[in-house]
């Protein structure tokens, strides 16, 4: 069942091509029911959880490499299950009135679909390596969401960047999980949790802490890697209201999350969580109140956010926890409101820039409403859940164990700017004077706004009785992320003291930056626009101009269009570093003990010499084939003496056929002349003597010695027992090693669809010409 | 003998090596064929040489009686043998296809033309 | 390129079908004696070249009836089906399987998954030559 939950996602997106002919433009309607029946599916599962069990489903798929689809369910991953599949259900509604009419309509949603499950199927991983496959499939399929204007060169290059980044922290990551599974002996996360061992006093703790911390940074956007998210605007809005509220940006703080409660007690792990969680606070809000575009507003205050759940985690507090997932939950209700309602604003205006937008609260009335409670979520504004919340987290650094008031003081700053974005999202459009924008505003669609209304409602309700969820799933969330049981009791009053002060003081001031705002905003912006000469982003393009410029520099040295070159640096690199691990390992040996030798087996080997050396020196073409040939059959009769008959048969028969279609093809050639200086053919014949030198002193050294036993014995013995053949050699081709030989017949077909193209290409040629 | 081959061996890379490091594209064919050849008689002869005991079980036998041939690396070479034909042909057809595009048999003088 | 010689003409004509017949001798026996589907479709392959070079490419495609790059196309599935039947017996991918059909009178015949290997091999090796030949073939004319 769990299995098939995962799973569906994929499989109802192969399914989305035909199911779109046949709904039409209702085909959101139809696709949202999944996403519903998931969230039925896992809110079923509430009970069993908050009564404290952790479910553990096992599928094998890999066992001999320890990959399994094993599928825990705890509060965390359990909350995480709910806000995708919830949140899901809204945006594939909401993105069929969105993308109404567009062309690629059913490609939008195989992709959705696709990522929804790999979300799903990276939360609900038990399994290491399989939460590792996820975690990409993440990367990947965003990668195609925020470029799905793919014809627009910029979204190319945004989502390229998303890309680059979010799939080279998902390297660092891959070594940090494979540190942690040499730290623990456990592919399991469950199994990881319940150990008792310290991991943080594993020799290669700090090195996996810091690929974990590392991975989880760059997906979930924190400071210095925070600039790829802003920039992921170039998706459609339906994406990123859906990638930015509660899943691609927080499966870095779900990673963080998790594995806190083995992590933590270390002082790597917890400085670095504050220090990093508090810059990436304070940098998106600072960000987010100078940007004019709404989904940049709203991008950065996500960033903001992102910055308070590290933060919080590096708390690492009871309290702190606590504050975590609200804040968790808090921001994916109100952001994913937030996002689809400024959808529907440049929708239904044509612009995007809230410095163009103006008293529409006449002409949109409903989306006003349920702008203006999220962006009261937004700010932390009582009734809202946002407002406990962020109450929760004032008081949570207040008592942090270390750097309380540095913390502090950027917590308030932060909560003093987002009260002033909440402003700019919501009274800058919708009141003031009115001003003409490129469409005639009118409120939007239901099927836009039903999303938006469901989530602010959850938001409020949360917000006046905030003991109901928290007895229904976030008790068990805090207990999984904090590794005991914790009761929270969460109250949306909780008198006169310190956080509601603090709360005041930021009200006050953000209203006051807020009107403000104006007068600031050029300043700001020039601000930023020769910071980001010397940001992160500058940097990052830095890094990627210097891989190009790198990736030619070495091109034009070691690829230089000569093949001679290219040859010679091949064969010196390669008997070069040879040659000197055998002279240094095994020394300089010669044998020339040739007694077991008969006169005929000399006479043979006198052949080959002979052949080789006047293929190589003579000045005619046809000699040079010729004795090749001779030199083949040389060979053939080596094979047919030293007991090899199949091989001395297909010798013999390859050589003709190479004789066949070298006077098929070489001799439309021209002949042959000498090209090179004299200076050169000496320094190539030094080179060739050095090689061959090498070659001949290796032999000697594998004839001398033999450091492991031969695997032959092993085929010889069974080859008629196991395989019911005789001719051993063709029992290893056809059965022991089949698959090899499969393998090379497809490197056969490979070779003879190469010079079937080729010959076909030259005839096309031909015939044009 | 398997020394005596050892200096044969080390003969037929040297002779190739030096072939293919020729400016001529039709001396680089003829590098690669005795390429071939030394790769495949090396291992051949790394493995140990055996006079007339195939590695076949007798007509009415169901094992081997005495020590036979190493068939392992029979059976390596057997396809290796067959797939550089493949590559030679491959190659021998690329190379005329260049010769044709390029109007050179100057390696040296291949570098400059993309089209 | 053909050439009009009557003793390669008869040559060819005489030798073809022994050829031919020869090399399914060689695939067949190759389980047990030297031989099989590497040796068997070089031999056949070795075969048609000589009727190529007795007769033209044309012909000999007109002898071949189907395609060389259907035949090699043919040999690759081969080759991959017989990696299948050992999943139907639940036993991994590759797993050689051996059936004994009797036959009439005495004796019975050898069936194997590996057979059908072999004979992917040969069609593979005399599809890949025979693609060199006559597309090279047809080239120069």
């Amino acid at each position: 069942m769990m299995l098939l939950a995962v799973l569906s996602g994929f499989l109802l997106a192969l399914a989305v091509p035909a199911l779109h002919r046949v709904a039409g433009r209702h085909i959101g309607w139809v696709l949202a029911l999944l996403p519903a029946l998931l969230t039925a599916y896992f809110a079923s599962l509430i009970p069993t959880i908050s009564g404290g069990e952790n479910l553990l489903i096992q599928n094998q798929w890999m066992p001999g490499l320890g990959v399994s689809l094993d599928f825990m369910v705890d509060g965390l991953s359990l909350v995480f299950a709910l806000l995708i599949s919830g949140i899901g259900t809204f945006i594939l509604i909401y993105a069929g009135s969105y993308l109404k009419g567009h062309k690629d309509l059913a490609r939008f949603y195989v992709i959705m679909l696709s990522f929804m499950a790999s979300m799903l199927g990276l939360v609900l991983s038990d399994n290491l390596i399989t939460f590792f496959v996820f975690w990409e499939l993440t990367s990947i399929t965003s990668y195609m969401l925020i470029g799905f204007n793919h014809e627009d060169a910029e979204a190319r290059k945004c989502a390229l960047q998303g890309l680059f980044v979010t799939a080279g922290g998902g390297l660092v990551l891959m070594a940090g999980l494979i540190l942690l599974i040499f730290i623990t002996g456990s592919y399991s996360f469950s199994e990881i949790l319940a150990s008792d061992l310290a991991i943080h006093e594993h020799g290669y703790y700090t090195a996996a802490a810091v690929c974990v911390l590392i991975g989880a940074f760059t997906k979930s956007a924190q400071v210095p890697f925070h600039f790829w998210l802003p920039n992921a605007m170039a998706a459609p809005t339906p994406v990123s209201a859906y990638l930015h509220s509660a899943t691609m940006v927080k499966a870095g703080v779900y990673l963080l999350a998790r594995l806190n409660s083995s992590m933590d007690g270390d002082a790597l792990w917890s400085y670095s969580l504050m220090f990093f969680g508090a810059a990436t606070m304070l940098t998106g809000a600072y960000l987010a109140f100078s940007s004019t575009g709404i989904k940049k507003v709203l991008a950065y205050s996500t960033v903001m956010a992102l910055g308070t759940l590290t933060m919080l985690i590096g708390v690492g507090t009871e309290k702190a926890i606590i504050a975590f997932v609200c804040v968790l939950v808090a921001h994916s209700l109100y952001k994913g409101a937030l996002f689809m309602l400024a959808g529907a604003l440049d929708h239904e205006t044509g612009t995007k820039d809230i410095t163009k937008m103006g008293g529409l609260w006449h002409s949109m009335p409903r989306t006003a409403i349920i702008t203006g409670l999220a962006a009261l979520s937004l700010a932390g504004l009582p009734p809202l859940f946002g407002f406990v919340a962020k109450e929760l987290m004032f008081e949570s650094v207040l008592n942090s164990p270390s750097w309380s008031w540095g913390l502090l003081a950027a917590a308030v700053a932060s909560s003093i700017l987002v009260v002033a974005v909440a402003g700019l999202v919501f009274l800058k459009p919708f009141f003031g004077p009115a001003r003409t924008t490129p469409k005639q505003p009118h409120d939007a669609p239901f099927a836009m706004l039903i999303g938006p209304a469901v989530l602010t409602l959850l938001a409020l309700i949360f917000g006046v009785a905030p003991f109901l969820p928290a007895t229904f799933v976030l008790d068990a969330a805090v207990s999984s992320v904090y590794g005991s049981g914790v009761q929270t009791a969460l109250a949306l009053w909780h008198g006169v003291n310190i956080p509601l002060i603090l709360s005041g003081v930021s009200l006050l001031a953000g209203s006051l930056l807020f009107i403000a705002w104006q007068g600031l905003h050029p300043t700001l912006h020039a601000v930023n626009t020769a910071g980001s000469r010397v940001g992160p982003e500058a940097g990052y393009f830095r890094f990627m101009l210097g891989i190009t410029q790198i990736a030619s520099w070495q091109t034009r040295v070691l690829q230089n269009g000569v093949l001679g070159v290219y040859l010679l640096i091949l064969v010196l690199v390669t008997f070069g570093l040879t040659g000197y691990t055998l002279l240094t390992r095994h020394g300089f040996q010669l044998d020339f003990d040739f007694s077991n030798g008969y006169f005929y087996e000399f006479g043979i080997a006198l052949l080959i010499v002979a052949a080789t050396v006047f293929a190589s020196v003579t000045r005619s073409r046809l000699g040079s084939v010729a004795s090749v040939g001779v030199l083949g059959f040389g060979v053939a009769l080596i094979f047919i003496h030293f007991s090899a008959p199949d091989l001395g048969i297909t010798q013999l028969l390859v050589e003709t056929l190479t004789v066949i279609l070298l006077v098929l093809v070489l001799f439309k050639l021209p002949p042959f002349v000498n090209l090179s200086s004299p200076w050169e053919r000496y320094r190539d014949l030094t080179v060739a003597v050095f090689a061959g030198a090498i070659m001949t002193l290796i032999m000697l050294a594998a004839l001398d010695i033999q450091y492991f036993d031969s695997i032959s014995s092993y085929y010889i013995e069974n080859s008629y027992g196991l395989a019911f053949g005789k001719n051993i050699v063709n029992v290893i081709l056809v059965d022991f090693r089949q698959l090899d030989t499969l393998g090379e017949i497809f490197v056969l077909g490979l070779a003879a669809m190469g010079v079937y193209s080729m010959v076909k290409l030259r005839a096309e040629d031909q015939h044009k010409s | 003998m398997e020394t005596m081959m050892a200096y044969v061996i080390g003969l037929l890379f040297t002779a190739s090596i030096y072939m293919m490091l020729r400016r001529s594209i039709v001396k680089l064919v003829i590098g690669l064929i005795i390429l071939s050849n030394a790769a495949n008689l090396l291992i051949f002869v790394v493995a140990g040489l055996t006079r007339g005991a195939p590695p076949l079980i007798l007509e009415g036998a169901s094992e081997i009686a005495g020590t036979v041939a190493d068939p392992l690396p029979q059976a390596l070479i057997l396809t290796a043998i067959v797939i550089a034909f493949s590559v030679l042909a491959f190659a021998v057809v690329l190379i005329r296809r260049a010769y044709e595009v390029v109007g050179t048999d100057d390696l040296d003088k291949m570098k400059d033309t993309d089209t | 390129m053909k050439t009009n010689t009557l003793i390669l003409h008869t040559a060819a004509l005489a030798i073809m079908p022994l050829q031919l017949m020869f090399s399914i001798f060689l695939l067949l026996r190759g389980h047990d004696e030297p031989g099989g589907g590497f040796i068997g479709g070089l031999v056949a392959a070795s075969a048609f070249v000589l009727y190529a070079f007795a007769f033209g490419a044309e012909s000999t495609r007109k002898l071949l009836r189907i395609s060389p790059r259907d035949i090699l196309a043919a040999g690759l599935l081969f080759g991959l089906a017989s990696t299948i039947p050992a999943l139907w017996s639940g036993q991994a991918m590759l797993t050689a399987q051996w059936w004994e059909v009797p036959l009439p009178g005495e004796g019975y015949l050898k069936l194997s998954t590996v057979l059908i290997f072999d004979i992917g091999v040969y069609l593979a090796v005399l599809g890949t030559l025979m693609t060199f030949v006559i597309s090279l073939m047809e080239s120069e004319e």
